[in-house]
């Protein structure tokens, strides 16, 4: 049986994505406890409201390190597959009833006012065989 | 920009609405009558810069827009339609500035036609009579725009395949359309509100326009008249609400001399006439419960103990998480913080899991009755909360 709230219950990935100002904030000791208080505080409500399901933080962009095959040779790159303005700065999974719910939890992230948060729907496991 | 650009666009911000509304009355079409309207703005920026600026640009635009409505119709051989044949007789008419509001109004009962969705009638109504777009209501309403989209393109086929009447309610229908009416305006204040950057930046003043409107035309409508006393008070406070340095201020801490006195004033004079007419509703009640605040200007005091008599019948005739909150802060600011708890803890977890104002009125009712827990609420406030200034502002009640 399933609870009354989530009728349809759907999973989104809802994609950080960070300014290199905001980013800096987290080590700079004036502005690390009011970056690191608004993420916890962020994360505790979608834990309270039972919708979070997964989620991590990531390290900056200069740990990133990019892997592709060409012609059947490994080429391994520095950095991240694209350089752009904001970068991917972690993630949340969460389970909710609709797009709308899902935009209303992206709304209130911290990089909502200083980045963006993508939206994307999880792709549902293929039929079995 | 080349100045027929810009008296387009002056046209466009001006009457879209009203020319979009008398269009949409005389064929009974809100869909064509955008599209009309929207080719004959494109054929406003070719000619204009070619022929100059026509005397009246909006009659200009509104003749384009028939002429376009006819062509199409003749192109569906809809000629016989009495609706179209109306179309010529007047064809030369410019609208009028007195029949407009009027117009305007109508075409939002419309909107609010029982048959139309709910989730799209305010939408309806701000794309139809204000001219916003579907990407910047669906960032107002924080739906996605291409879901937004169809819903508005799904309202606009039922008005036209469905035929809805374009007349104006009758008298027994009045107040549930009128309600609707008045959410919308309500809606797109509050909208307007959050921010001077969103794409929804002029709907404050739309909004407040809007509620002036429908108070001249219904005078004796209690709820239009508490719908404009409550959006007058809000406005009377909007220069108080976030400091020099753009730091919010909450009421509590707000200087009342900075409270614009004329506005309250005006907001006072329409909460009377609403009284007289005896008509209680939410919106008066709320209204009542900012005019108590506005109190303090004069006496230095912030009448509590009225303040929690308002938010209970508020609670009671229009149950809502907003007014049993409210109504637990007020209990709990009369000194009666054992009541205002019983209240919060009565209300059902899973719909204050996601509602921040629960979350906030907890931590400060845990403030005022010193009780444990309240940094958890605060926290839970600080999580759901959207905009940064009172993010930032949460975060500093810690201590």
């Amino acid at each position: 049986m399933r609870g009354p709230p989530t009728e349809n219950p759907m999973q989104f990935m809802l994609m950080n994505y960070e300014t290199a100002a905001e980013r800096d904030r987290r080590d700079d000791p004036a502005t690390a406890p009011a970056y690191w208080g608004a993420w916890t505080a962020y994360i505790g409500a979608l834990v309270g409201a039972g919708v979070f399901v997964s989620g991590n933080g990531l390290q900056p962009t200069h740990t990133a390190t990019t892997v592709r095959m060409t012609g059947g040779k490994r080429q391994v790159q520095d950095g991240p597959f694209a350089d752009t303005h904001e970068h991917l700065a972690g993630y949340s999974i969460v389970e909710v009833a609709s797009l709308d719910e899902a935009l209303e939890w992206a709304a209130r992230a911290p990089c909502a006012s200083a980045g963006s948060v993508e939206v994307r729907p999880v792709l549902p496991p293929p039929p079995a065989q | 920009m080349s100045d027929a650009a810009q008296a387009a666009e002056r046209v466009a911000r001006e009457c879209y609405g009203r020319l979009v509304a008398l269009l949409a009355w005389q064929w009974r079409d809100l869909a064509a009558a955008e599209d009309a309207l929207s080719e004959a703005f494109a054929a406003a920026l070719r000619t204009w810069p070619v022929q100059g600026l026509p005397t009246s640009p909006e009659a200009w635009l509104m003749a384009a827009a028939k002429r376009r409505l006819l062509h199409e119709a003749r192109h569906t051989r809809l000629t016989r339609n009495p609706n179209v044949t109306a179309l010529f007789d007047d064809d030369t008419a410019a609208p009028t500035t007195e029949a407009v509001p009027d117009v305007r109004l109508r075409l939002m009962f419309v909107c609010a036609h029982p048959a139309l969705a709910e989730n799209v009638r305010a939408p309806l109504m701000l794309q139809a009579v204000l001219g916003l777009d579907a990407q910047a209501i669906a960032s107002a309403f924080l739906v996605s725009p291409t879901a937004m989209a169809q819903r508005l393109v799904r309202a606009k086929a039922k008005i036209r395949e469905a035929g809805l009447r374009f007349d104006p309610p009758e008298a027994r229908e009045l107040p549930g359309r009128l309600a609707a009416v008045l959410e919308a305006i309500y809606a797109a204040y509050t909208l307007g509100r959050q921010g001077p950057d969103t794409p929804a930046g002029d709907l404050r003043e739309e909004a407040l326009f809007l509620a002036h409107l429908i108070v001249q035309l219904l005078p004796a409508q209690a709820e239009a008249q508490g719908l404009l006393a409550l959006l007058l008070h809000a406005e009377a406070r909007r220069g108080a609400q976030f400091d020099s340095g753009g730091r919010f201020v909450p009421l509590a801490a707000q200087d009342p001399a900075v409270w614009n006195a004329a506005l309250i004033d005006e907001a006072e004079a329409a909460l009377w006439a609403a009284s007289r007419l005896r008509q209680p509703g939410a919106f008066q009640i709320e209204a009542a419960i900012q005019s108590a605040h506005a109190q303090r200007r004069a006496t230095g005091q912030t009448p509590w103990h009225a303040i929690a008599q308002l938010y209970a019948s508020l609670a009671q005739h229009h149950p809502g998480l907003g007014a049993r909150t409210g109504y637990a802060v007020a209990l709990a600011e009369t000194g009666d913080s054992a009541s205002a708890m019983a209240v919060l803890d009565g209300l059902p977890p899973e719909a204050v899991a996601a509602y921040a104002p629960y979350w906030v009125a907890r931590a400060h009712v845990m403030r005022l009755a010193q009780a444990p827990g309240r940094a958890e609420a605060l926290q839970r406030a600080i999580g759901l909360t959207e905009d940064l200034r009172l993010r930032d502002f949460l975060a500093t009640q810690g201590g």
